[in-house]
């Protein structure tokens, strides 16, 4: 790759003044940074909205080599071309050829798996390989032996944003548009087709013809992401939204919108920040703010990420051991723990070293318990209501274990220290109610 | 075709040995990847590994194999490390929880190269896909076979070969000594795992042969040759024996095809046609794809033309059983011939004259002006098949209780097709 | 698909005549032979549903339960035989009859609610491109009240418990509003609260006029939930009500080794269609 990867705003490799970010943020940077901008953000939307179908239908790897699969269409495409005498590049033709080659590939998946024993892995991973081997024969045939306007031929492997003209816009605002029309339209469609096959089929749906129109949108949109985005890693242009987008909700609709966001957002982002630094591909560039956006959802997602997910883990330990300690306390009919007794609670319980040195904030916090003298704790009222409803829920438990789940006796205590405290109050009146229900009348095994 | 293969021991010789040996290593590892359904790790490994290499290019200044594999290795422990995490967080499926990490690596690797590429010529993001076989060629190579004889040939080995040679060795080694242990935990990891063999350390320490064979053979062939070999070859292997054994050898011996032959065929076949060559790693790959794409069509016993044949002969057996069964049965009613118009009447017309045409060749029929009847031979024939068929419409009536006006269908397809009658 | 399973022969000694089936029988299954590739799972069934009534379909492993009522849905091939609904086609009745997939064949992390997964069985109602307006999601959340699950309608799948998914996939056939229902082990790993009631759901069905076909598994339940019963083992041992049917004879019949000649030869036929010999 030669260092004319993207259309710089700047000459050399300077760092880019306010004004100069300012410039590119909002489009006025020249028309055809504007034009690169625009048309990786609607690209990104496109792609972002499609990406959800490909990874909830499981085909992110499909995907990725269908996208691989285009390099031969493209070559062959040019040397077409050539042969009816027509400018090289023509993008149309290209991408025409791109799109066939494609298709293609896909149908070779098929055949391996109908007419073999391999795998899909493996189906997989021969026609990703094989294709873009076949790619690279003919891009090298095509170098080799100089045939004119052959120079930006390979940029289709790592894409070049720059590249992208304004008769293209056309086409990447078209795409756009058509994505997400089809997404509003199909969006139920598509949601069950993805869900539940054999539910679609009985309402009396043509499964085939909605995953060959889901198909046709992939297509459209890998063909169109390798100008900007390259062969290899349009892929990602596609699923990473999708997934970043999966921690941040549970709806189906939803998820599309954020993924559509979350793609459109770095289009945008990645397309500027390549147009402001030198030596920046605009591919990747975009590639790896989409993969930002990830990362900050695994880490920082509300209920999903990793961050929230060990605050949440972190605060049920402690009520875990709250729990404990107040029961602890009710039974022994004290008022007060000192702290080596709470110590040895926590060898006990095996608690963790952070849980221990946490847990008299956490139950000041919550009201059940006052620091006493010397790192100990005296508990509440409030604490010792606490205490007791834990200790009643203890023995409701182990009973209903007992009588009613075939659990061995001797194997209760155990059991009841995980679930107990994790019982909801719905929980613990229905237990009640059975109980007193069948008046602890042992029940007939249905197994 | 074969006069214009060239082979010039300075050029070719050490980028030739190179391809072969990295087709080899990833073929041989490639086997186990494709049992445990797993082949698309290559992929994965090939892709991520990338910015690891970069960075330790970069840091260590040197493309010594130590520090590129050490490089690698943290970028595949990075990567394997994400993975699980998007899997078990974002709850996607592993697939897409893959592509997206090693898409997403592989951008970051590109994006360094880029950066890397203003300091250092010797990078770019081209070799990364098709190695830098060039760089291979022998200066001062020997013109003829005595002088290769020498001991100082060996010095001459570029590094690049040799650290593929011995990845080649470890891969051997761990193959053979392991084999049962691999076969077991690829087959059934619970169970290995329950016996001691630890399946988990086991895939663990074949993820880190692969990653050691993609860095050894990505300096000289490039990613797209590393994960075509990893799949391909075994592919090919299993779709031609049942044993892993012999699939092993099969693969290799399929894997030193590629290499020697897409080698050549990269020059060869362009000069045919009078062009220059083309790209070695991309023709070794569609070798590759063509044995894969031959396996499937031309197996023995999995090949899509045998599959057709046998359904041609057994559909041509059962024809010609329906019309002994037919001659009987109207023997039986008092007919020792039938027309063969009314032959096409009571059975598939498709079948009628081909399985009339068979039987009288084996000399179980003959027909007479249009007139078939049984021979001798075929009335011993066809008494034993309906025999057979009506000791099936017994079994079905008397013991599976189906109703006896329901029986003939499914008793016709047990005759047919299990070959027995039924014991009792 | 082996030429001999598409192959309906020409009859050399009697073809069996073709019963009349009557219009109001919901399920009538003719001569219907099924194979899971190539070999033979179900064996020229035989079998007519009466209406209004909740039938069990009970067998051993690998019987072909779930394959019989998969192949009555088009959603197997069949090679042989017909299926009729009211004595016409499924595909021009598909609205009246609804069907609950086992739990396991979904992706439960998918990113839909309870209330969003019943909708689903509003869909047909709805037709193509057509969001889902407020007066089906307002029925689809009576259906989810009917098993007892309003409570959790919005709840992300994957947040219920495991009888709380069959109770929701039950909801999904109810929005269907169907008069036959298939379905495929509805009470397959639920606690025993959800199994009861999961059953007075079915009652309900039933006094609603509704049939209910019901792959089962727990032979000691079937007297108790259900009024008719299938014995299945790769073809139809004996149907009927439960009082006349659910003998021990017949359990012996469908359970014991009688039939093991009957899936050897299923064996023997999917080798032979393989390698032709």
């Amino acid at each position: 790759m030669g260092p004319e990867m993207s259309a710089h705003v700047l000459a050399s490799g300077d760092v880019p003044t306010l004004a100069e970010v300012l410039d590119t943020l909002l489009l006025r940077a020249g028309f055809n940074t504007g034009l690169v901008v625009v048309g990786t953000t609607l690209l990104g939307l496109a792609a972002g909205v499609v990406g959800v179908f490909v990874t909830l239908r499981k085909r992110a790897l499909v995907t990725d080599a269908l996208a691989h699969a285009t390099l031969p269409g493209i070559a062959i495409a040019f040397l077409i071309a050539g042969g009816l005498g027509l400018a090289g590049r023509t993008l149309p033709l290209l991408l025409a050829g791109a799109a066939v080659s494609a298709i293609l590939g896909v149908v070779c998946i098929g055949l391996i798996l109908r007419h073999s024993r391999l795998r899909e892995d493996a189906a997989i991973g021969i026609v990703l390989s094989v294709f873009f081997g076949a790619g690279v024969v003919a891009l090298s045939w095509i170098q080799a032996n100089a045939a004119t306007g052959s120079a930006g031929l390979a940029t289709f492997i790592y894409g070049q944003a720059a590249t992208i003209r304004p008769s293209d816009l056309v086409v990447l605002a078209g795409l756009a548009i058509v994505a997400v029309l089809a997404a509003i339209l199909f969006l139920k469609e598509f949601a069950l087709v993805c869900f539940d096959e054999s539910f679609a089929r009985v309402l009396g749906w043509r499964v085939g013809a909605i995953d060959l129109a889901m198909t046709t949108l992939v297509v459209l949109v890998v063909v169109a992401g390798l100008q900007a985005v390259g062969v290899i890693l349009v892929v990602s242009m596609l699923i990473v939204p999708a997934v970043a987008a999966r921690f941040w909700t549970d709806r189906f609709g939803t998820m599309t919108i954020v993924a559509g966001m979350v793609g459109a957002v770095s289009g945008y982002l990645g397309s500027v920040l390549s147009a402001l630094l030198p030596r920046q591909p605009a591919g990747a560039v975009i590639v790896l703010a989409a993969g930002a956006v990830l990362l900050a959802s695994l880490l920082f997602a509300p209920s999903r990420g990793v961050l929230a997910r060990a605050w949440r883990r972190l605060s049920l330990d402690l009520r875990i051991a709250g729990d404990h300690l107040l029961e602890v306390a009710h039974e022994r009919g004290v008022g007060a723990l000192p702290a080596a007794q709470i110590d040895r609670i926590a060898r006990e319980h095996a608690w963790s070293v952070r849980v221990r040195r946490m847990l008299p904030l956490s139950l000041r916090r919550r009201g059940l318990a006052e620091g006493g003298g010397g790192g100990g704790l005296s508990i509440t009222a409030a604490g010792r209501d606490r205490g007791a409803r834990v200790a009643r829920n203890h023995v409701l438990w182990a009973e209903y274990l007992v009588r009613h789940a075939d659990v061995a006796p001797n194997h209760v205590d155990w059991s009841v220290d995980q679930v107990e405290h994790v019982l909801s109050e719905e929980i613990v009146r229905e237990l009640e109610a059975a109980l007193a229900e069948r008046g602890g009348a042992p029940v007939e095994s249905t197994s | 075709m074969l006069a214009v293969i060239e082979f010039d021991v300075g050029l070719d010789l050490f980028p030739m040995l190179a391809a072969t040996l990295a087709a080899v290593v990833c073929g041989l590892l490639g086997n186990f990847l494709l049992l445990q359904r797993q082949a698309l790790m290559g992929d994965a490994i090939g892709h991520s590994v990338l910015p690891g290499l970069v960075i330790a290019f970069l840091l260590a200044g040197t493309r010594s194999p130590l520090a590129m594999f050490v490089g690698a290795a943290v970028a595949g422990m990075a990567t394997v490390l994400l993975v699980e995490l998007v899997k078990r967080f974002g709850r996607v499926e592993p697939g897409a929880a893959m592509g997206v990490v090693f898409s997403v690596m592989f951008a970051l690797g590109v994006l360094l190269i880029e950066q890397a590429a203003a300091r250092q010529v010797d990078l770019d993001a081209d070799c990364v896909l098709y190695g830098q076989l060039e760089t291979l060629v022998w200066f001062g190579a020997p013109e003829n076979l005595d002088g290769l004889l020498r001991w100082s040939t060996l010095t001459a080995v570029p590094r690049q070969v040799l650290v593929l040679a011995s990845m080649l060795l470890a891969a051997g080694i761990f193959t053979i000594l392991l084999f049962k242990e691999l076969r077991l935990s690829a087959f059934d990891p619970g169970f290995a795992t329950s016996q001691g063999f630890a399946a988990r350390g086991l895939g663990l320490a074949l993820m880190v042969l692969v990653a050691a064979a993609t860095v050894a053979s990505f300096e000289a062939v490039g990613s797209i040759l590393v994960i075509a070999m990893l799949v391909c070859p075994a592919a090919t292997a299993r779709l031609l024996t049942d044993r892993l054994a012999s699939q092993i050898l099969v693969s290799v011996a399929v894997a030193v095809a590629t290499g020697v032959v897409g080698y050549l065929a990269a020059t060869a076949v362009p000069a045919f046609f009078g062009r220059d060559s083309v790209n070695a790693a991309g023709s070794m790959t569609l070798v590759a794809g063509g044995l894969v794409a031959l396996a499937i069509v031309a197996s023995p016993n999995h090949g899509v033309v045998t599959q057709v044949l046998r359904r041609r002969r057994l559909a041509a057996r059962v024809a010609t059983d329906d019309l002994l069964a037919a001659l009987h049965r109207a023997a039986e009613q008092g007919l020792d011939r039938l027309a063969c118009e009314r032959l096409t009447k009571m059975l598939p017309k498709r079948s009628i004259s081909g399985a009339v045409d068979r039987a009288i060749r084996s000399g179980l029929v003959e027909r007479k002006r249009g007139v078939v009847r049984l021979t001798a031979t075929g009335r011993i024939a066809a008494a034993a098949i309906v025999d057979r068929h009506r000791s099936w419409e017994r079994y079905l009536v008397e013991e599976a209780g189906f109703a006896p006006d329901h029986v003939h269908d499914p008793a016709e397809r047990l005759e047919h097709l299990s070959g027995t009658t039924p014991d009792r | 698909m082996s030429p001999i399973l598409h192959r309906t022969p020409a009859d050399l000694v009697n073809l069996g005549e073709r019963p009349e089936h009557s219009p109001e029988s919901p399920l009538s299954v003719h001569a219907m032979t099924v194979a899971y590739h190539r070999k033979p799972v179900l064996w020229d069934v035989d079998y007519d549903a009466p209406p209004n009534r909740l039938v069990a379909i009970v067998g051993p492993n690998g019987a072909g339960k779930s394959t019989l009522i998969k192949a009555c849905l088009d959603l197997l091939p069949r090679a042989s035989g017909q299926v009729e609904f009211w004595g016409e086609a499924y595909r021009r009745v598909r609205t009246r009859v609804g069907y609950v997939p086992q739990r396991e064949s979904v992706d439960w992390d998918f990113p839909v609610s309870a209330l969003d997964v019943v909708c689903m069985g509003r869909y047909r109602r709805l037709g193509w491109c057509r969001p889902v307006t407020r007066a089906h999601r307002e029925a689809a959340l009576r259906c989810l009240g009917q098993v007892g699950l309003r409570e959790v309608a919005d709840r992300q799948i994957s947040r219920l418990s495991g009888g709380q998914q069959q109770r929701v996939f039950l909801a999904r056939a109810l929005a269907q509003e169907a008069e036959l229902y298939l379905m495929d082990e509805p009470f397959a790993g639920v606690d025993a609260a959800t199994e009861r009631a999961i059953v007075e759901v079915l009652r309900r069905m039933k006094s609603d006029g509704r049939t209910v076909i019901a792959v089962h598994h727990d032979l000691q339940t079937v007297p108790e939930y259900f009024d008719d019963v299938i014995l299945l083992n790769m073809r139809v041992v004996a149907a009927g009500p439960v009082g006349e049917v659910f003998t021990r004879e017949n359990l012996q019949k469908t359970y014991g080794g009688r039939l093991t000649p009957l899936a050897e030869a299923a064996e023997a036929v999917a080798r032979a269609a393989f390698e032709g010999r």
